[in-house]
């Protein structure tokens, strides 16, 4: 077992990039997401791995910095909050083009604009639906405890490499900035610029002894070869989305009515469920860990199983609702409630909210 | 066993340490944990306050509306969570500041004069863990031994010679618990 602290879900982020082995961290502070740089900061992980870990002197300067690393081979990750990461969707578009792997987190916050520091869910459309230009996905995943901010960095390079993009870590300002019970890995080694080379044929690392130059780009003047790469990507797409769907479902078996949420939305709601059950409403919690691909299937299944309604709960004024209503696709209610501007609902609210909008009292 | 804690108060008194303290405490324990900070455009002198959880299974929602026990630091607070606080369950307060006084029936009032107990112990800083020796005299649900340990765990390692003074601290607090 490994060992054991009490943390916050942003030092978890940035103490697992340092034990998975990453090589470089490059970020720009803004609340309430800062620890996760001045934690790297304190670390030194120069000095424990020989990761690199830089203040950019943008957002922009960040994720580009990302952009060359990650084209490189390179395990790179950055992080921002929500009005940072819109600075950095010009670089996630290109880095989808040109199908760099990279993980990146989003400690959302309240919005649109600067909006607030406290929490917030309402960049789900942003992360799950591009947000940069083209037709494009990153994979998106979502951390309902400071376990799963740790867990999930090595989740989400998993997944970077295997498929050659960008994983997004969406979390929020409750998630990054509570502490808890984490049971850190193993340090695992960085890897070598040989295995690099020997792994990953893409990487773009030094054209030495005969071998042939690679090109890592998002352009083509040619639309033949454009349409063909976009087909490409849509294939990969659509491989994901039958292969890494991930969903946790609680107190579903039995259930009638069923609350869909993620991050710290899913921690309230499973309190929700343990109120109602008691109240003798038989009510069930599904939790997307994976924003895209989205558990479509499960909520299908549901259904099929007899659910007569679901209550989307989201930190926003109704976005995930959407994906929600697109697996129903009519067949039974389904309704969104949330609080915004970093107001955050309590378990007898959603629950609440459950019996007006779903049940029907 | 779920104890559902808010420790509220000043910026700058060590509403959050007490509350990592806690929360390590209980990990040491075996218990599962969350805290949860009120966090913010914040500052010395402007308000603070912390949630913690400490229980027996999963903590399912870390932000919550009706707590066990409210540990309670200055009159903003007590205004703010009197009523937040479960019939049956504890309030603790340091009366230090308190203009107006608490008033519910249905709940266990408590006083402690930590900002007083402090100063009579020579070390305004020790002041966050007589609070939490008088808390976990109405709410006895770490043993000292584990305290010790959380304190060693969440304080940096130049400041372990610094535990003992701690631990008097706790003492201090849980003799002085006084009923309302």
């Amino acid at each position: 077992m490994g060992e054991l602290k009490l943390m916050k879900g942003n030092e978890a982020l940035a103490e697992a990039a340092i034990r998975y082995g990453a090589d470089a961290y490059f970020g720009y502070p803004i609340t309430p997401q800062s620890e996760v740089i001045e934690y790297l900061s304190e670390q030194n992980p120069y000095e424990r791995t020989g990761m690199v870990v830089l203040q950019a002197e943008s957002e922009l300067a960040a994720i580009n910095m990302v952009y060359g690393a990650g084209a490189s081979g390179k395990r790179v990750m950055t992080s921002s909050s929500s009005p940072g990461v819109c600075l950095k969707q010009e670089g996630l578009a290109y880095i989808a083009g040109a199908e760099v792997p990279c993980v990146f987190a989003d400690v959302v916050r309240g919005g649109p604009g600067l909006g607030t520091i406290q929490p917030s869910q309402a960049d789900y459309f942003q992360n799950t639906k591009g947000g940069g230009n083209g037709d494009y996905r990153n994979i998106v995943l979502a951390p309902a405890s400071v376990q799963e901010m740790c867990d999930f960095v090595a989740l989400g390079f998993d997944l970077a490499f295997k498929y050659r993009m960008a994983a997004c870590i969406l979390s929020d300002g409750a998630i990054g900035q509570m502490m808890e019970k984490v049971v850190l890995p193993d340090q695992k080694p960085r890897m070598t610029d040989e295995e690099i080379k020997a792994k990953y044929p893409w990487a773009i690392n030094g054209r030495k002894n005969g071998t042939q130059h690679r090109i890592i780009t998002s352009l083509d003047l040619d639309s033949a070869k454009m349409e063909e790469h976009n087909i490409h990507l849509q294939k990969k797409y659509k491989e994901i989305e039958e292969k890494e769907v991930r969903y946790e479902m609680i107190n579903c078996d039995d259930a009638e009515y069923v609350f869909v949420a993620y991050g710290s939305s899913a921690r309230i709601a499973q309190k929700s469920v343990q109120l109602g059950r008691e109240a003798g409403l038989k009510v069930g919690l599904l939790r997307p860990i994976t924003l895209w691909p989205y558990p479509t299937k499960a909520i299908d299944a549901l259904i099929k199983k007899g659910v007569k309604g679901f209550l989307s709960v989201e930190l926003s004024c109704g976005q995930m609702i959407e994906d929600v209503r697109l697996a129903c696709n009519g067949r039974v209610k389904a309704e969104h409630f949330g609080r915004v501007g970093g107001i955050i609902h309590t378990p007898e609210e959603v629950l609440e909210a459950m019996k007006k909008q779903i049940i029907g009292e | 066993m779920t104890e559902e804690i808010i420790i509220a108060g000043f910026g700058g008194q060590g509403v959050l340490s007490m509350g990592k303290i806690l929360a390590y405490s209980g990990i040491m324990e075996g218990k599962e944990v969350s805290w949860m900070p009120s966090y913010g455009p914040e500052m010395r002198g402007g308000t603070a306050n912390v949630t913690v959880i400490v229980s027996d299974e999963r903590v399912c929602s870390p932000i919550i509306n009706a707590f066990d026990t409210a540990v309670i630091l200055n009159q903003q607070s007590l205004d703010k969570f009197e009523s937040k606080v479960k019939p049956g369950g504890y309030l603790l307060y340091d009366p230090n500041g308190i203009t107006k006084k608490p008033t519910r029936k249905d709940i266990h009032i408590y006083t402690i004069e930590g900002a007083q107990l402090a100063s009579d112990m020579g070390n305004s800083k020790v002041f966050n863990m007589i609070i939490l020796g008088a808390f976990l005299k109405l709410r006895p649900i770490i043993d000292d031994k584990n305290v010790e340990e959380g304190l060693r765990h969440s304080l940096p390692e130049r400041a372990h010679k610094l535990i003992p003074l701690n631990m008097e601290a706790v003492k201090v607090g849980k003799d002085n618990v006084k009923q309302a």
